[in-house]
């Protein structure tokens, strides 16, 4: 028993201890972005294209189908009441508000996050960011500050496009399949979804979503222990951290947003 | 992998991002298909207001002509106030009639405006001073079902 | 003592509680190479790191080029390092880079030189170390040997005045090793520089090396020309030199003693 609340008490330390080491690196981080964006074509780029470019397949895929189930089963649900012409207002309220950046964002984390954690612990592990400081290049503004950034930047356009893939998606199974009329489709969907509280709100969202991710990644990758069994820990806690971040930030984020529409 | 490609695949995954954005906003969403221009503020007291809400459309014969921007309770009429700004292309006469209505049976609520015969119109900040409250479905039933109990026990007798 | 170039006066470093070094005094005058030797986990890496600034001594200075290390702030400790190169002890090549930007990345990163400026300079260094033919490589096409080099040609791509190798014959076979070996003694003449050598590979050091330091429980337990060195009676470098299993350096990681505990585990 006592045991149990000493391990108990140790672990709540060591979270705390972790949190504020997180906090202190974010500001390290933010301290050397210089040169992120002086070399913004040498250094940023190739991160964009990392995180941003190589995840579009996924984000379009998955987007899609999410689109489609969310066809099927609003369909479904709605012309229980009669009211299926409300579908397209059903499948881009979900998506603009809440799939897209939350789904996006999941995916984001486990295909581009990971890849960001493996690739700095890898460097840790082989000496490759001591070297560099060796060099008196400093490793956060040339290898972590950029990757971070490029994930910032990448994540807002994966959420509106996993969005849009999805409206394109219950369009697809609403209008084209089931024969839903495709002019109160668009109608209604136009009606009821706002520019500012809806499209803003969750381009906003996506974005904090990224910043999270992106730090996460970044900060495992750095703090992981240097060795094979050290990387796959990490990256195995950027993926859950990512996932509890993304969600728990989901949640504050609506509760202040949607608020007084709700 | 060399840096044209890398700029040329995220040129490509830059314009598809601001593409699906453009047609979130456009598209999906109601920017630039429905703009407000040049509103002017009126407001309306209701004696209730039902379930509508701030950014509650506003409509005449149908067509949009504004948004709810506010809702209050004042306590020197004891009514509900609410304050909507309509597109300053339209002009309407100053015994406009004011309805909270419902799309459809279950649908969104809306101020619906009636124009009447008035040759002086409304200006901004004036308020509506003919108005009706929204049709609340409890009243409606338990109205109907008192009226059928009334009629069964008339028939009865 | 005006051409020390390294003076380390003194030092001693505990990390997480562990004492690593204890007082340790040795010097690296300029135009020489010095190996600082001693079985694994002795403290000689640590002692690298203090050099190079990565980590700072509790006690005592190091001074290279007359300034204290420690003591410098950031800018001025990078300012040092540029003329500083280091080996690391598997080359720790930036994997996502070809041979030739390895070699270009200290150039790109320090001037302003054009690209056919820096172009020409990169194939100079990795003719030097024999593998101009090998600059449009990735890293992972590398041998052990060959990725060492290329390390060796991109620390020395902005001239440094100090060298450091950290263990650059582990893991090598003999053909690699005498390669890395001479390309040491040879490079460090070239440049004018001072060489520091963290090894435990005895008889291929003793041939390229001016002066030994043996460093043992964080001390300098012995030090002397190669010649002093292998003419040693110390037991210290007696056992290193000739390999012997036992002697001052214990086989045993310090532990009870093997009878008693063996005794208190059937007894438990």
């Amino acid at each position: 028993m006592r045991n149990a609340v000493s391990r108990l008490g140790a672990w709540a330390i060591n979270a705390v201890w972790r949190l504020g080491f997180a906090a202190r690196f974010f500001f390290g981080l933010l301290a050397y972005s210089g040169q992120s964006f002086r070399r913004f074509r040498g250094l940023t780029m190739r991160e964009i294209y990392m995180s941003g470019v190589l995840s579009l397949l996924i984000i379009m895929v998955s987007g899609l189908f999410v689109g489609l189930v969310l066809g099927l089963q609003g369909f479904e649900t709605l012309q229980r009441f009669g009211s299926s012409d409300a579908l397209g207002t059903l499948v881009a309220l979900s998506l603009t508000r809440e799939l897209g950046p939350v789904v996006a964002g999941l995916l984001f984390a486990s295909r581009a996050g990971t890849a960001v954690t493996a690739e700095i612990g890898l460097m840790k592990t082989t000496e490759q960011l001591k070297a560099m400081d060796m060099m008196a290049v400093n490793p956060v503004s040339r290898v972590v500050a950029p990757r971070f950034w490029g994930g910032v930047f990448a994540m807002p356009l994966l959420a509106a496009l996993f969005s849009a893939m999805g409206v394109f998606g219950g369009w697809l199974i609403g209008v084209v399949l089931i024969g839903v009329d495709g002019g109160s489709f668009w109608s209604q969907m136009q009606a009821a979804v706002d520019f500012r509280y809806d499209i803003v709100n969750g381009v906003i969202k996506s974005f904090v979503f990224g910043v999270a991710v992106s730090l996460i990644a970044v900060f495992e990758g750095w703090d992981c222990v240097p060795t094979a069994e050290g990387i796959s820990r990490a990256i195995t806690r950027t993926v859950v951290s990512s996932a509890l971040a993304i969600l728990a930030l989901d949640f504050v984020l609506t509760s202040f947003m949607f608020r007084e529409l709700s | 992998m060399n840096r044209s490609t890398i700029d040329l695949g995220v040129g490509v995954f830059v314009v598809i991002g601001i593409v699906a954005l453009l047609f979130l906003s456009l598209k999906v969403g109601n920017l630039g298909g429905e703009k407000i221009q040049q509103p002017y503020q009126l407001h309306a007291r209701f004696d209730n207001i039902g379930g509508l809400k701030v950014r509650a459309p506003v409509k005449a014969s149908g067509v949009l002509v504004g948004r709810v921007t506010d809702i209050r309770y004042d306590t020197e009429h004891f009514q509900a106030s609410v304050t909507f700004s309509v597109d300053g292309r339209y002009a309407f006469s100053r015994d406009t009639f004011a309805t909270i209505n419902t799309a459809g049976l279950l649908g969104e609520q809306y101020v619906a405006l009636k124009p009447g015969g008035d040759e002086q119109n409304l200006k901004s900040g004036d308020t509506i001073m003919k108005t009706q409250s929204a049709m609340v479905l409890e009243d409606m039933i338990g109205r109907f079902l008192f009226d059928k109990a009334s009629e069964g026990a008339q028939g009865g007798k | 003592m005006s051409d020390a170039l390294v003076e380390v006066r003194n030092v001693s470093f505990a990390y997480q509680g562990r004492q690593v070094l204890r007082g340790v005094d040795l010097v690296v005058p300029r135009g020489k190479v010095v190996a600082i030797m001693g079985g694994s986990g002795s403290g000689k890496t640590t002692l690298l790191s203090l050099i190079g600034g990565q980590l700072r001594a509790q006690v005592g200075e190091v001074r290279v080029d007359g300034q204290d290390v420690a003591a410098l702030p950031r800018d001025a400790l990078y300012a040092m390092r540029r003329r500083m190169g280091m080996l690391f002890q598997f080359g720790a090549l930036f994997t996502d880079l070809s041979v030739f930007d390895n070699v270009a990345f200290p150039l790109r990163e320090h001037t302003e030189l054009p690209e056919e400026l820096i172009r020409d300079l990169v194939l100079m260094k990795l003719h030097a170390v024999g593998l101009r033919g090998a600059a449009k490589l990735r890293p992972s096409e590398l041998s052990g040997g060959m990725a060492r080099r290329v390390a060796l040609a991109r620390a020395t791509a902005l001239d440094p005045m100090l060298m450091m190798y950290d263990e650059p014959f582990a893991g090598l076979d003999p053909i690699s090793l005498g390669v890395i070996g001479q390309l040491i003694r040879r490079l460090n003449d070239a440049l004018g520089a001072a060489s520091i050598l963290v090894t435990h590979d005895v008889i291929e050091s003793l041939e390229i090396v001016d002066y030994v330091y043996f460093i043992g429980e964080g001390k300098v337990v012995a030090q002397g020309t190669p010649d002093e060195i292998r003419a040693s009676s110390d037991p210290y470098v007696h056992q290193f030199i000739y390999s012997e299993a036992d002697g001052p350096v214990r086989f045993h990681y310090p532990a009870p003693d093997y009878a008693a505990s063996l005794l208190r585990a059937e007894g438990g």
